[in-house]
């Protein structure tokens, strides 16, 4: 019990949604005896134990009910149900700058944002020089907050804030601001807490910061902890649960697509879609997973020695790559306008996280002259690499050698 | 009561009334003489008006200082209230971004009226001694009397708050009340212009009548007609008792209320 930190039993929590906010008398009056709200549970029994000196990652998507939990564990909001037993000093920065006045000057706002931190007059002038320091804003401190840029305020916000003398600690989303100087002297502060054993909970999207400070990280999921153990599996199982709501994202807009792509009756490109190596329709692969294009094709003998290429561009219109197939390929017994031919290319998973937009084309080789161009004819997105922030992953092999003298 | 008054509380109620003070005046070329001027003027409206022109306080000496002291308590009661109403609403970003003890927040922009009242109260010795009151000791109870008006507005100032965070209706209706509030007080007039016994005696009950009444028999001249002196018996507990109503019912809505303001601005 000694080195637990916080320990949290069958907390819930929801909140009262009025159908039509009552914020009038009359409104109340006349609505007396009508439930005129729906009761929203936000967080389902929750049971977590930190122990002291843990760095633990809040992962989930955008509702799952993380910052209900920080604000139920800040004693921001009141649980429903459940305790939450909090052993020493607990303090969140759901924001940074909170309490910061425009009116007032950066001198006053220091003094505000320490008492608002706990701190007396005495300590925060103890203390002030070293704020005003590491904020980089000697020249500035008597200045009206209204005239500094947002960079110098979350500057001046952070100083302060890091000065916070207390055992627990509750970060919402604080990398999120700022530049990355900004985000350097963040991962030094968390450094720094680390080494003095402070227990920290963080709530990010960023996943290198979870795998990089994290010594253990909860997957929330409508309300609920879907996981709870060691940072790699926590942000694996958060990218999958992204992976579903992006999957259904693709399939909606390539029923926009084909109804957007004109595929002709009489046209020689009649369908294009991308399925699984099972022949099953799939449009969010992961890496290495093998890409199926399946194109349908009406072609006749008017056309001296078609060729078939296929574009993979970016959301942006950029040509990252193409693929084509010459005639000396496709089969006489093909060239047939009565009879449809299914063309599967298999591509190795060689692109990077991203959404793709296939362009298919038929073309003749006389003079290379397209025939007909279909553009986004239909889209596939690509996650999890660990590696993002590329454009191409290359097949490649290893060789390792010893030095030989 | 250990916690409520804790270091840290005491320092952020320090700064919270420190910067509402520093906000006050912002952007004004006087600044802080203000706080000394708005009396100063007023009590110069007051001479020419009812001394002057309607001459209705004719029968009771230093009228004019007896008013502005009448008047001065009035808007400190009208400030505190008023501003204590909006003040959990209008904090609403500290109260949903960090942990804070709410009651701070109205206990602050009480404390501010205060101030305020203080200053006022400079102004109206500086007047009384110019205009020749003969202090007698009773002057020293007049602490007391602003004890009371405190506590009953403290009582309300949380019951407002807390209800506005729910209820938007309350600035307009708290508005009508103070207006109606001022007359059905004995401010601006002498009590003894209402012809009925009766009424007088009703209007004596609410607690701002007796305390102003008392104040101005403590501080100007015993010839303040006081609820001692035109009610009989019990009835004298009455202001004492709604002030103590207001408070604790008050206090405890307030308290009821406050763990759900996060949620609910």
């Amino acid at each position: 019990m000694e080195d637990t930190a916080i320990k949290i039993t069958n907390l819930s929590k929801g909140f009262k949604l009025p159908h039509e906010r009552q914020n009038t008398l009359k409104g109340t009056l006349i609505n007396f005896n009508k439930r005129g709200y729906e009761k929203q549970r936000v967080l389902e029994n929750l049971n977590i134990e930190i122990k002291k000196g843990e760095f633990v990652g809040i992962l989930g998507r955008n509702g799952s009910g993380k910052s209900t939990l920080l604000k139920t564990l800040s004693g921001i909001y009141t649980p429903d149900k459940g305790s939450i037993d909090i052993q020493g000093k607990l303090t969140p920065f759901i924001e940074l700058g909170v309490g910061f006045n425009p009116e007032l000057s950066g001198r006053d706002n220091v003094f505000l944002n320490g008492a608002l931190l706990g701190f007396s007059r005495s300590e925060v002038k103890k203390m002030y020089d070293d704020i005003v320091s590491f904020a980089e804003l000697e020249r500035f401190m008597d200045q009206k907050l209204k005239n500094y840029s947002s960079g110098m305020q979350v500057r001046l916000a952070f100083s302060v804030a890091i000065q916070a003398n207390t055992d627990i600690l509750v970060l919402d989303e604080v990398l999120a601001v700022g530049d990355e100087a900004f985000q350097r002297k963040c991962y030094d502060y968390f450094n720094e807490l680390k080494a003095k054993g402070k227990t920290v909970i963080l709530v990010t999207h960023d996943m290198s910061a979870v795998r990089r400070f994290c010594t253990r990280a909860l997957v929330l999921n409508a309300g609920e902890v879907i996981y709870d153990g060691d940072t790699e599996s926590a942000t694996d199982i958060y990218r999958n649960l992204n992976l579903t709501s992006t999957e259904a994202s693709i399939e909606r807009s390539n029923k926009r697509a084909k109804s957007k792509a004109v595929f002709d009756a009489d046209a020689y490109i009649q369908s294009v879609s991308t399925l699984d190596e099972d022949g099953e329709k799939k449009v969010l692969y992961r890496p290495k997973e093998k890409i199926v294009i399946s194109c349908t094709f009406k072609l006749d003998g008017s056309i001296a020695r078609p060729s078939l290429q296929l574009w993979f561009n970016n959301p942006g219109g950029t040509a990252l790559s193409a693929i084509r197939i010459h005639s000396k390929d496709i089969k006489k017994e093909h060239i047939n306008l009565d009879k449809e031919f299914t063309l599967n290319w298999i591509l190795d998973g060689i692109f990077n996280d991203g959404k793709y937009l296939v362009t298919a084309e038929v073309s003749s080789e006389t003079d290379y002259e397209a025939l007909e161009t279909i553009r986004d004819a239909c889209e596939f997105s690509i996650v999890g690499w660990d590696l993002p922030n590329v454009l191409v992953h290359p097949r490649r092999v290893f060789e390792m050698k010893q030095a030989q003298k | 009561m250990k916690t409520y008054l804790s270091r840290q509380n005491r320092a952020l109620l320090a700064e919270l009334v420190r910067t509402d003070f520093k906000l006050r005046y912002q952007g004004s070329l006087l600044g802080y003489a203000w706080s000394l001027l708005k009396p100063l003027l007023l009590f110069v409206i007051l001479y020419v008006v009812f001394v002057n022109f309607l001459k209705i306080g004719a029968g009771i000496p230093h009228y004019p200082v007896y008013l502005l002291l009448g008047i001065v308590l009035w808007n400190f009661f009208t400030e505190m209230t008023s501003q204590s109403l909006g003040s959990i609403v209008g904090r609403g970003d500290l109260i949903r971004k960090i942990r804070i003890s709410r009651w701070i927040i109205v206990f602050s922009s009480s404390l501010s009226a205060l101030i305020n009242l203080g200053l006022n109260l400079i102004v109206v010795l500086v007047f009384a001694i110019f205009n020749g009151v003969s202090f007698s000791f009773s002057a020293f109870l007049l602490p007391l009397n602003i004890a009371e008006i405190y506590i009953l507005a403290i009582g309300l100032s949380f019951f407002l708050a807390a209800a506005y965070v729910k209820f938007r209706d309350i600035s307009y209706i708290w508005e009508v009340v103070l207006q109606a509030g001022f007359y059905a007080t004995p401010i601006i007039y002498p009590l003894t212009q209402i012809p009925s016994v009766f009424v007088q005696k009703l209007l004596i009950l609410s607690p701002m009548a007796q305390s102003i009444q008392d104040a101005r028999f403590n501080l100007i001249t015993h010839d303040a007609i006081t609820a001692g002196a035109l009610l009989q018996g019990m009835w004298i507990v009455v202001p004492f008792l709604l002030t103590a109503i207001f408070f604790l019912v008050g206090l405890k809505y307030f308290r009821s209320q406050s763990r759900y303001f996060a949620e609910n601005i």
